[in-house]
């Protein structure tokens, strides 16, 4: 270990600038790629003040982004917030993008700054760059040109068919916006300007030319039989590949009044929710990651010297605030708090790698003394989401550390139950809990397009899979018919199904709701 | 070596856009609301950034959301003390489920949110139903106004502002100084060169002359260059300074009939009335001063909260308010001082024989004594079709009308709704501000 080496302190005093910063990067560089074998995109650090910060808060943390009012709402109400002293800022904000682009704030001491480079430019790049999530998809290369592009195209039709009309078209889209996620299929690469350019041209042109005498062909004869018309169903779900998840898509791609401009911007939110779809699945492991890289390489900074004691107890200080994790009758407990979460796990894979118990042997024989704990860390990194990663890696000492326990609630009872706690009957009943709490797609209501009859009435049927008897909230539900009935032209009808019974439990359309 | 990029001299108000969009969608609500504000407020408060609560109404963003009373759930919590599988726990009685317990609420509640509409804006929604001219709503949105005054000579600033005198004179100063040959001195040199060089045979003292003439002419020219006619250093212009316009101090009455016609709605009219007057004044005085002064059948002075809010009940005599108004003007505001603004609102009722009366007062000292005053009386809706502007009216109307005519700082109308207030405000509006400070 090269202890007390060459250079001695990288900073001193709280205030920085761009020489100590840039010393201080090559120093935290060194060890995460030599030490820890982190593989990342170029950084680009951008120093911004609190309000530039609390504007990018607002326009949820991407460097452009289309004008909308829910965002106006946004900063009035991070601002209020802030002003008030509720809760302060984030010290940084990091962007999936290539190069990788991290904010820092001009407030932050010089040792924030250090802490706030290994957790973003090193931590959360890293995490980009190598999970299997980000990499399939997300496409940060062509991420700040696609945000350019769309800033631009909302900005023309703004000028084109005015603000009204392009707002209600956003605003039915973000309505839509987490129906609007591939979550099996991969969704198509953001092509380059030039390929969206010809699409857009195509369609265009498929509308100019667009002819009135095709309807008047005579119709197939009246009497079908009832094969017939089942027949022309399974055709029709066939070429419209329905059953279909992703409600934006479907109605960018087959709604009946909107227009090539409409469908484009269909398109840039639905681009944007599936550019965002994985940080929310990974929430856990990604915070977790950059926290658990920070505290490495600050504590080897440390260690070879070239942090003096006041910066790291700072340092300590702040981390701790980080990691808190308030129990759940504290008047403070938000939730599980990803970091503390995410970090006690990882800490603990290290510890299972290098001084492994019995019961760790027992539960984590794959990586249990194996003493590479960072190549088990890497290689968990990359190849889990916060569900899947939970599942495999929570081990029975962090529960017991947190003292996990879980709670299970029937609408129809007055009470609810504790179900298991963290004891040896309870791990992996605890463990699969937490991990299915995590799980994006079972969270978020199943809702599916499965029928549309184009010939005749032009209903659109969607279907909600009811799971554990979990219904919609009825005035957002309505509220939300309302706008997918906009951008489609016609009514909607909405029926819940109970995945396990098979039966409908609710219908429901926007033509009823209407009377 | 990382890409460091400094983007703190970016642009600011990235997110302005899409605020006034946002405030733009809530703006019914935000009238409403800013409204009663201005109702409730103090009348120079209703010039300031207010908070307002979060608007519900059209700024809703529904998604599909689970509903919290259905299905079963499982969750996990950290920090167990006590419990061990199978203890029940009774539900919460009211609020979201069993959930409430441990899940975070959708974010916190909104009711304490408030949001911060600035100055700007209020004014904008409080401008919105009385119909003022869009010169006047911008008059009365700045805030103070400055003049650029001459203050001495600078070294540095825009052509435009050369000081033409200030810098020649420089420039011969320093020509003198310096001994820059002059224009008559090089002329004469040429011109003798010339007169020796058109000689047909010069004599060798002649060829000496040349030559020593053309050294000196080089030597004379040289310097010219070195030297030259506008240097630099010469130059001045003209300073100014921006020196914020006089004010002097105004005193604005308001005068109210507070007996029982007086409603709700004649109250909150009067109330507007006087805040456009108040925005008025304090557009062009530094310092204003507020007397209220109430009547029935006898005046007092009050505080604002009184005047608002306090009924009394009593007959209705007119004249004992501008009796009072008089009697405090003598004592604490000299029309040499203060420039006196009285706005007086009222529902027309009058004792018998008191209209007169009050006409006098007017006629002979109050008209003399003020800047501007402005009479409204508030009518019932209905109203409006039988008294146009026409002579008819209560007996206090029909003696104002006497005054209306020959005074020209007197002015007077009916108003029903809030649109209706402002033309009495017209000729306030249209004079050139400053033009009649008395200091």
């Amino acid at each position: 270990m090269a202890r007390r080496a060459t250079s001695g302190l990288l900073f001193q005093g709280s205030d920085w600038n761009f020489a100590t910063l840039s010393r201080t990067y090559d120093a935290i560089e060194t060890i995460a790629l030599e030490e820890m074998g982190l593989s990342i995109y170029p950084n680009q650090l951008e120093i911004i003040t609190s309000e530039q910060m609390l504007d990018a808060y607002s326009s949820v943390g991407m460097p452009l982004m289309y004008q909308h009012w829910s965002f106006g709402k946004r900063f009035a109400y991070e601002e209020h917030h802030y002003r008030k002293g509720h809760r302060g800022l984030a010290y940084e904000l990091v962007i999936n993008s290539n190069p990788c682009i991290t904010y820092l704030m001009e407030e932050n001491t010089m040792a924030m700054q250090a802490l706030v480079t290994a957790h973003a430019a090193f931590g959360h790049n890293h995490f980009f760059k190598n999970n299997y999530l980000f990499r399939q998809w997300t496409d940060a290369g062509a991420i700040l040109s696609y945000m350019d592009f769309a800033k631009k195209y909302v900005m023309k039709c703004e000028e084109r068919h005015g603000t009204a009309a392009v707002e209600a078209i956003l605003d039915s889209a973000h309505a839509l916006m987490d129906q609007g996620v591939f979550r099996y299929r991969r969704p198509p690469r953001l092509s380059s300007e030039k390929v969206r350019e010809r699409a857009r041209e195509r369609l265009e042109y498929e509308e100019q030319t667009y002819s009135d005498l095709w309807r008047t062909l005579p119709q197939v004869a009246e009497n079908r039989d009832p094969a017939d018309a089942e027949r022309d169903a399974s055709e029709r779900k066939k070429v419209l590949n329905l059953p279909e998840e992703n409600l934006l898509y479907f109605l960018e791609k087959h709604s009946l009044i909107l227009e090539p401009w409409q469908r484009e911007l269909l398109r840039i939110v639905r681009v944007i929710a599936q550019y965002f779809s994985p940080q929310r699945q990974t929430k856990v492991m990604n915070e977790g990651c950059a926290t658990f890289v920070h505290y490495t390489i600050i504590n080897r900074l440390y260690d070879q010297g070239r942090i003096g004691e006041g910066h790291m107890l700072e340092l300590l200080q702040s981390h701790s605030n980080v990691v808190f994790q308030p129990d759940f009758d504290d008047r403070r407990y938000p939730g599980i708090n990803p970091y503390a979460l995410g970090f006690a796990m990882m800490q603990d894979i290290q510890r299972i790698a290098t001084e492994p118990t019995a019961e760790d042997r027992d539960w984590f024989p794959s990586f249990a003394g194996n003493g590479d704990w960072m190549e088990t860390l890497r290689d968990a990194w990359a190849n889990h989401r916060d569900e899947s990663f939970i599942l495999q890696y929570l081990s029975p000492a962090v529960m017991r550390k947190f003292r996990l326990f879980q709670l299970s609630d029937r609408s129809s009872d007055r009470f609810v139950e504790v179900a298991s706690i963290h004891n040896e009957r309870g791990y992996s009943a605890v463990r699969t809990a937490l991990a299915n709490s995590y799980d994006v797609a079972a969270n978020q209501p199943d809702i599916q397009v499965m029928d549309v009859d184009l010939l005749g009435d032009r209903q659109l049927r969607l279907q909600h899979n009811v799971k554990h008897g979990i219904l919609l909230d009825e005035g957002s539900r309505d509220a939300t018919m309302r706008h997918i009935r906009h951008l489609w032209g016609y009514e909607v009808s909405l029926a819940g199904v109970d995945v396990q019974t098979g039966r409908t439990v609710y219908e429901c359309s926007t033509a009823k709701a209407a009377d | 070596m990382p890409n460091f990029i400094d983007r703190r001299l970016n642009p600011k108000d990235k997110s302005l856009g899409n605020r006034q969009r946002f405030l733009k969608r809530a703006r019914e609500e935000l009238k409403r609301v800013i409204k009663e504000q201005v109702k409730s407020d103090r009348i120079i408060d209703v010039d300031a950034a207010h908070g307002v609560p979060m608007p519900t109404d059209g700024a809703s963003e529904p998604t599909f959301q689970p509903s919290r009373g259905s299905g079963e759930r499982d969750y996990v919590l950290p920090g167990n003390k006590e419990f061990s599988a199978g203890d029940r726990l009774p539900k919460p009685e009211a609020g979201g489920g069993g959930g409430g317990k441990g899940r975070p609420g959708r974010g916190e509640s909104d009711d304490d949110f408030q949001f911060i509409l600035s100055r700007e804006e209020v004014l904008d929604l409080f401008f919105e139903d009385l119909e003022l001219p869009d010169m006047v709503k911008l008059n009365l949105k700045e805030t103070v106004t400055f003049k650029p005054r001459r203050a001495g000579f600078a070294t540095a600033g825009t052509p435009t502002n050369i000081n033409v005198g200030r810098t020649m004179r420089n420039s011969f100063g320093r020509r003198m100084a310096l001994h820059r040959p002059k224009e008559k001195e090089l002329t004469a040199i040429t011109d003798e060169i010339a007169l020796l060089e058109a000689a047909p045979e010069p004599t060798a003292k002649d060829r000496q002359r040349l030559k020593e003439l053309r050294s000196e002419l080089e030597r004379i020219e040289k310097k010219r260059r070195r030297i030259p006619y506008v240097d630099p250093v010469d130059i001045r212009f003209n300073r100014f300074e921006q020196q914020p316009l006089p004010n002097a101090n105004a005193v604005m009455f308001c005068l109210m009939d507070v007996s029982a016609s007086m409603g709700e709605r004649e109250k909150d009219l009067a109330k507007r009335f006087f805040v456009l007057l108040h925005l008025f004044l304090k557009r062009r005085y530094e310092r204003i001063d507020i007397v209220f002064i109430r009547h029935t059948d006898e005046a007092h002075e009050v505080d604002e909260q009184t005047f608002f809010y306090s009924t009394q009940s009593g007959g209705t005599i007119v004249s004992t308010a501008l009796e009072e108004m008089l009697r405090i003007i003598e004592d604490r505001y000299p029309s040499q001082i203060w420039n006196i603004y009285a706005a007086q609102a009222s529902d027309g009722d009058n004792i018998i024989g008191d209209s007169e009366h009050c006409a006098a007062l007017l006629r002979e000292k109050l008209t003399k004594l003020c800047q501007y005053y402005a009479y409204v009386e508030i009518i019932d809706e209905r109203e409006t079709e039988i008294f146009g502007s026409t002579d008819n009216g209560t007996a206090l109307w029909r003696a104002y009308r006497t005054v209306d005519g020959e005074k020209t700082n007197f002015q007077m109308t009916r108003i029903a709704k809030p649109a209706d207030i402002y033309p009495v405000f017209r000729r306030l509006f249209a004079r050139q501000p400053a033009t009649r400070t008395r200091k």
